[in-house]
């Protein structure tokens, strides 16, 4: 699924670059994400501690008052106010973003780096499943699971369920990077100089795939959201805990648009189409900034 | 030689596959904590207020559990379970719509969301990759840069926000559509022919538009690879046009991940066209999930679950199948 594009803002070759040891980071749409992904990561982590009450309660205000300096975003049709709601819906997604990530990247490079240096039969086995995985569409057993579970579920089940779901994409590329990468001079002489199979992966391997790692990591950030918010916005995830989806959720059940309370769609939207170009441009920025550092491009 | 190795690996990926999802599908429901009878029968008594007698309740269960196919010990069920899906393709009976068959209110729907799906899967696909092939091969200029802009902005938005935003700009801000689509029963005559095609225009849009954005950037990435392949160089050294070069030297090449990748994702898109269905009420296979989900018409549920995961392996099957048309490599292996 990754793209590798050479960025055209590379600095111009002057001796100053080698020095500059994070100059080579620095193409404009990994300044751009980052920049984006900072203001989300701040704001979501900084901004909880001065809300005045629990945004989830519903009747705390008024309904559907306009914008003021009181409540930034107006109030909705259940008595909530907006930026509130909001900000706490953004630091859920990005909570469980993250936590879905580490534990997908964890499955994805073990499965992926033992199946591509074991080779054989073992990853025979293993690619059948991963690309089974990957073809049995994921949102129909996500919707079995939501109507047998629905009520008693947790929030962090809903992650826990797309975690099960989510590490064959990354296994498939980081399985194929390590067969490349099989193949490579200093895996040998590893290997004659009498290093053992964890010893490779571990010591030799690892290292170059750690690069790819993090991109897949803010990949899967991207998917966990997209997929908990997919199913809170049908109404299948926990609709009462704020998230990018289930904000979205209460404003179709409660015909936002019709009221004519359009912040109340509008921003979330804004903040998710924000949220998820940050994201992507980091991961895609990454991506070509490790390839020109590789010297592949 | 090739070719036989080729479709042999592929049909065994089917069949593990087909495997897998349904013992997937089988098994995850009964791992969890909930039982969906206990549920049931819990409703039953509180709206009998507890006048049930302890015999009536499992003369009920036994019942029940004859139909959802959740008799005997795990392992029968299973044996059962598959007998019946692979061999009778009998899901049983709705609950909600007692005593429709599950399978018919499947095959009613099914029209529906194919026709969707590979409407707009083919469009996105045809569009995406030639912008992609357009902004890859002419990468060096500004035009182009454009066009990639557009595949980055487009890309990360989920179906979801495309599904509203589309709603909200061509239902409501331009109000060229119904902000709740129509969709006419019965049987099918010119008319009601061009009424669905009008409903469907949104929901076929925002598929288009969410698969557009992915074909447009991997593309473009492959093309800027095919580009610099010593044999367009020499195309180019023999004084063919751009477009020569472009269409019949790069594309044919630059296009073969992409039909692969295509393969791969039929189930993401098929994720997005269930969305797409619930958001916009379109009588697909979608809508009936996220019905029988909310009634918990388990037997529906699990049909067209089964039904998706069955239809999904096979059209990625047909796509690797033609592969080998594509690619006279494995031909000539």
């Amino acid at each position: 699924m990754s793209t590798t594009i050479v960025s055209e803002t590379a600095a111009p070759a002057t001796p100053k670059r080698r020095r500059d040891s994070f100059l080579w980071l620095l193409n404009g749409r990994l300044a751009l994400g980052l920049v984006i992904l900072a203001v989300f990561v701040l704001a979501s982590l900084i901004l909880p501690f001065f809300c005045p009450v629990d945004p989830s309660q519903q009747a705390t205000y008024l309904k559907n008052m306009p914008i003021s300096w009181d409540h930034l975003l107006g109030t909705n049709a259940i008595g909530q106010d907006i930026f509130w709601f909001l900000i706490i819906a953004i630091r859920n997604s990005l909570t469980l973003g993250v936590l879905v990530g580490v534990g997908v990247t964890i499955i994805a490079t073990a499965v992926g780096l033992s199946a591509g240096y074991i080779g054989g039969n073992f990853e025979r086995v293993v690619m059948l499943v991963v690309d089974s995985f990957i073809t049995i569409p994921l949102l129909p057993i996500l919707i079995i699971l939501g109507a047998v579970i629905r009520g008693n579920s947790s929030f962090l089940t809903v992650g826990f369920i797309i975690l099960i779901f989510g590490w064959a994409w990354g296994a498939r590329t980081i399985r194929s990077m390590a067969l490349t990468l099989r193949e490579r001079e200093f895996i040998n002489m590893a290997r004659f100089s009498g290093a053992g199979t964890i010893h490779v992966l571990v010591r030799e391997i690892f290292p170059y795939v750690s690069a790819y790692m993090l991109v897949a990591f803010i990949n899967t950030v991207l998917f966990a959201i997209n997929t908990e918010a997919t199913l809170a916005v049908i109404g299948l995830s926990k609709v009462e805990v704020p998230t990018l989806g289930s904000i979205i959720f209460w404003a179709l059940n409660y015909n936002a648009l019709f009221t004519g309370n359009y912040v109340w769609i509008i921003a979330p939207i804004v903040a998710t189409v924000l949220l998820f170009l940050g994201l992507f441009l980091t991961s895609t920025g990454f991506n070509s900034a490790f390839a020109s550092k590789r010297g592949v491009q | 030689m090739g070719v036989l190795q080729y479709v042999a690996k592929r049909i065994g990926l089917y069949i593990a596959v087909l495997f897998i999802g349904l013992t997937i599908t089988f098994l995850l429901p009964r791992l969890m904590p909930a039982n969906p009878i206990d549920g049931y029968i819990g409703q039953l008594q509180s709206r009998a207020s507890g006048a049930l007698t302890p015999e009536a309740i499992a003369g009920l269960r036994a019942n029940l559990e004859e139909l959802y196919g959740l008799k005997g010990d795990i392992f029968s069920q299973y044996l059962n379970y598959l007998n019946r899906v692979v061999l009778h393709f009998d899901f049983g009976p709705s609950f909600a719509f007692y005593p429709q068959e599950v399978s018919q209110i499947i095959f009613t729907a099914l029209p529906y969301t194919l026709g969707l799906l590979l409407v707009s899967t083919i469009i996105a696909w045809i569009l995406g990759n030639m912008v992609g092939l357009v902004a890859g091969y002419f990468h060096q200029k500004k035009a182009a840069t454009v066009l990639e802009v557009v595949g980055i902005l487009l890309y990360p938005i989920p179906y979801y926000i495309l599904a509203v935003t589309v709603i909200l700009m061509l239902s409501y801000v331009i109000p060229l559509f119904p902000l709740s689509p129509s969709f006419p029963v019965g049987q099918m005559n010119l008319q009601k022919f061009g009424m669905v095609i009008y409903n469907s225009l949104l929901p076929a849009l925002t598929l288009v538009l969410a698969g557009f954005g992915w074909n447009i950037l991997s593309m473009k990435a492959l093309t800027v690879a095919t580009t610099e392949e010593p044999y367009v160089t020499y195309a180019r050294l023999k004084g063919t046009s751009n477009w020569t070069r472009m269409i019949r030297y790069v594309f044919p090449n630059a296009m073969l991940p992409q039909v692969t990748a295509l393969a791969l994702s039929l189930g993401t898109v098929f994720n997005g066209a269930l969305l797409t269905e619930i958001l916009f009420s379109y009588p697909g296979v979608g809508l009936i999930m996220r019905t029988a989900a909310s009634s918990g018409d388990y037997n529906v549920l699990y049909g067209a679950i089964t039904m998706s995961i069955i239809a999904v392996a096979t059209a990625g099957l047909v796509i690797d199948l033609i592969y080998p048309l594509l690619d006279p490599r494995i031909r000539h292996k």
